[in-house]
């Protein structure tokens, strides 16, 4: 069923998209595959999303609105249309997310024309990886607290520093970087910059554990890293707008597949383990509380829906930021919760691990309820993110 | 090419002027001052004498001409068929100025009686789209919102039909010139109009917390109703297929009330100095206040989700509408709850106005069912009736756990 009010260009591209994802599915993967970008752990893993999202690009699914300079495909109100699509399909995601949510949209608003005509194609092929170079042992919510430095020697800049939570950083080519170059100002003393981390001389990448024991995100050390100035995005004393700028597209990115809800019709598959559980000796979609709670979860998700639908309508909407502020905080924890309520209704079965043969759902919900913690916290915690609502959207006074 | 649910919900230009011109009109009229002029003047006056709580009859006067009564009456019955969307959002209005009138009361009963099948419901509808009010009479005295229950018998009686027993929790029964009222024949149930003035039928107001409405049981005792004031013969059809619009307007009333508890809190959270600062400079002010938002924005785009069904006949109308009031009845109650302790020691006060609508959220939250109502029966249609069990699981199956011999 297709939206009403698409132009004659989204008509064509819609049609194209879907025809091109029913006739060239996603083969099948000789690995087990994670549920989200984030729990991408080993090299084939990897190098199978690689070559799914170099066949979307290849049809034209990814880069959809980017000019076609810089690799992309000329289109206008395209990409969303292919995300939905791709969605829809149930297809695999699209694993350089940083590199296609932060990095594109950044490099395009902040670049020169020979950064993004260096950069972009490559992000939207998946040739190179991206990851993400902001958060530090002493910056996490009060970020602008960077520590990292990069020093000016003539046309280079040395860094020295030490990055932490890098999702992807064993696989990246590329790291989009916010550094300090002036100690004078806390905002006005960062720089942006782009890079390069695979066989650069002086990085070390060295894996984080989850609490989970997977690996997946890393930590990344910098000791006397050359990097050219052409590298620099945007101006010297600038990289506190520029990384705004990122984290506008990230938290945006939230809405749908970048920032949780990872499960596909995770409503659906709480019923099914309820059906297949006990709780006070009947089974557990016969008990009211577990109902109860399930139906809630079922509201949160429909809530979400609706209120991305109503975020467009500007009649329905009294300030401009109030719904789309609210995504983050509102996705991540339906993920938190929607697996929490599956570790309660698998009772004492949830306490098994993945590779129990008796896990319930391959042991999905205790580790997806471990692995939400990624996403309460990340791009902003959301208790961060709250001081954020509270203070643009209801013009409370500052927390700080 | 098919064509999917609208992206805007529907809410056109029509929908936007009319919801601008109710808050312009309501803003004017009925500011919060008035209000508690109007409602909370004194608090003997209702809760200890017994007094009618107030009501802006005038300002009725000019709702009416302004045709607000004839919006969800069908084109064919002479009204002018307005898109929910366009009603759910003046009636956010209306709950967001607490305005005490018997509009819900008016919609709730147009909206049943456009689903009563007789010729004569149309004549019915045609009056209330000209000004008559009405309310429904369906509610036993447990509050059951099952349409099946209800304590009203009706028998022939000549070429009327006469009425005993007793409607209960019957709203702003005292400013309906109607009641339309369900009542048991024989196996079934039919729905018939009663003017409020019929011999035979008395009001008793209950005693009620919401100073913005009042409350009746209806009593009949060989109260005769004429052939052309009966509606339907069958009203727990009429009343359920009603039930998506009804618990729709409930809901978009709670949220526009919700709203209202939120802004006022967050100005009195800006004003209020405690430790040299504004006390909504403090998280444990802050976050509460944002998650109070993020409810209301919930109910309120599922209020419109709802809405948009029903305008175009959507299968899932009536479990979208039971979401968006589970929804703003829980918003209700948090924000309720938020509204009154932010406030600190003067929102525990009659001075502060933040009772009125802590108290007409309430009476909303438990009307046509509160949020672990519409769970209940949300969990019903999205996973089956209690005690279908697990077939699916080997042998753990209802029939199946029990051990031989038990039977």
């Amino acid at each position: 069923m297709s939206q009403a009010g698409l132009t004659a260009e989204q008509v064509a591209f819609q049609r194209h998209a879907r025809e091109w994802l029913e006739a060239n599915p996603a083969p099948p993967a000789e690995v087990k595959l994670p549920l989200s970008p984030l729990e991408v752990m080993t090299r084939p893993q990897m190098d199978y999303f690689k070559a799914w999202q170099r066949s979307c690009y290849d049809a034209g699914l990814v880069g959809a609105d980017i000019p076609k300079e810089y690799g992309g495909h000329g289109h206008s109100g395209c990409q969303a249309i292919a995300n939905r699509e791709l969605s829809r399909a149930g297809a695999p995601f699209l694993v350089n997310t940083v590199g296609l949510s932060m990095m594109v949209p950044t490099v395009l608003a902040h670049g020169t024309e020979g950064q993004k005509r260096r950069f972009i194609p490559g992000a939207l092929s998946g040739e190179e990886i991206w990851c993400q170079g902001f958060s530090e042992p002493g910056a996490g919510s009060d970020m602008a607290n960077q520590q990292t430095m990069a020093e000016r020697r003539g046309d280079d800049w040395i860094v020295n520093g030490h990055k932490v939570w890098t999702s992807f950083g064993h696989f990246a080519q590329w790291m989009i970087l916010l550094a300090r170059t002036s100690r004078e100002h806390k905002h006005d003393g960062l720089t942006f910059f782009l890079c390069p981390i695979e066989g650069h001389p002086g990085v070390t990448v060295k894996p984080l554990v989850k609490m989970t024991g997977e690996s997946g995100f890393n930590e990344v050390f910098f000791e006397d890293v050359v990097i050219p100035d052409s590298l620099r995005l945007d101006e010297v004393g600038k990289g506190w707008t520029v990384a705004m700028t990122t984290l506008t597209f990230e938290r945006g990115a939230a809405e749908g597949a970048g920032g949780g809800i990872s499960s596909h019709h995770p409503i659906e598959r709480l019923i099914r383990l309820a059906r297949d559980s006990r709780r006070n000796g009947r089974c557990a979609a016969d008990d009211p509380v577990s109902r109860d709670a399930i139906v809630q979860q079922a509201i949160v998700l429909e809530g979400l829906r609706q209120s991305a639908r109503r975020s467009r309508v500007p009649a329905l909407t009294s300030h401009p930021m109030r719904l789309p502020l609210q995504q983050k905080v509102i996705a991540s924890e339906f993920e938190q919760a929607c697996s929490r309520l599956g570790v309660d209704i698998a009772g004492v079965r949830s306490t098994l691990y993945k590779h129990d043969v008796a896990a319930p759902d391959d042991g999905h919900w205790p580790l997806a309820y471990m692995n939400s913690y990624g996403f309460t916290i990340s791009g902003g915690s959301n208790e961060i993110q709250r001081n954020i609502l509270g203070e643009r959207v209801l013009g409370l006074p500052k927390s700080k | 090419m098919s064509k999917g649910p609208p992206k805007d919900f529907g809410f056109g230009p029509d929908e936007e002027m009319l919801r601008d011109l109710g808050r312009k009109l309501l803003d004017e009229r009925l500011p919060v001052e008035a209000l508690r002029q109007l409602v909370a003047d004194d608090p003997d006056a209702v809760y200890e004498r017994g007094e009618r709580p107030g009501w802006n009859a005038a300002l009725w006067r000019e709702i009416v001409e302004l045709g607000w009564t004839g919006l969800a009456v069908p084109e064919e019955a002479g009204g002018v068929g307005f898109k929910r969307v366009g009603i759910a959002a003046l009636v956010e209005e209306v709950g967001r100025h607490a305005l005490p009138s018997p509009f819900v009361a008016t919609l709730a009963a147009t909206y049943v009686l456009s689903e009563a099948e007789a010729e004569t419901a149309r004549a019915w509808l045609a009056r209330i789209s000209d000004g008559t009010t009405a309310t429904l009479a369906i509610t036993d005295s447990r509050g059951s919102w099952e349409a099946s229950d209800g304590e009203v018998t009706a028998r022939e009686d000549g070429d009327a039909l006469r009425l005993d027993g007793a409607a209960f929790f019957v709203q702003d029964g005292f400013k309906a010139d109607v009641l339309v009222t369900a009542a048991r024949k024989g196996e079934g149930r039919i729905l018939c109009v009663v003017p409020r003035d019929s011999p035979g039928l008395a009001l008793e107001r209950d005693r009620i917390h919401d100073l913005t409405r009042d409350q009746a049981t209806a009593r009949f005792e060989g109260v005769r109703v004429a052939r052309e004031n009966f509606v339907s013969g069958d009203a727990v059809r009429a009343v359920e297929r009603a039930w998506p619009s009804i618990l729709v307007t409930v809901a978009a009333d709670l949220v526009g009330c919700a709203e209202w508890q939120l802004q006022t809190t967050v100005q009195y959270a800006k004003d209020r100095k405690q430790f040299d600062r504004p006390i909504g400079f403090f998280q444990a002010v802050k976050h509460p206040l944002v998650n109070a938002m993020i409810a209301i924005d919930r109910a309120r785009s599922l209020v419109y989700h709802a809405a948009c069904c029903i305008d175009t006949d959507d299968p899932e109308a009536l479990q979208a509408a039971r979401m968006a009031k589970s929804a703003a009845s829980d918003a209700g109650a948090f924000i309720s709850d938020r509204s009154v302790q932010l406030h600190g020691g003067i929102g525990f006060t009659w001075e502060s106005d933040v009772h009125i609508f802590f108290k007409r959220s309430m009476h909303n939250q438990a009307l046509y069912g509160d949020g672990v109502h519409q769970r209940s029966k949300l969990a019903e249609a999205m996973i089956g009736p209690i005690g279908v069990g697990d077939p699916s699981s080997s042998g753990a199956g209802r029939t199946g756990r029990l051990p031989s011999g038990v039977a």
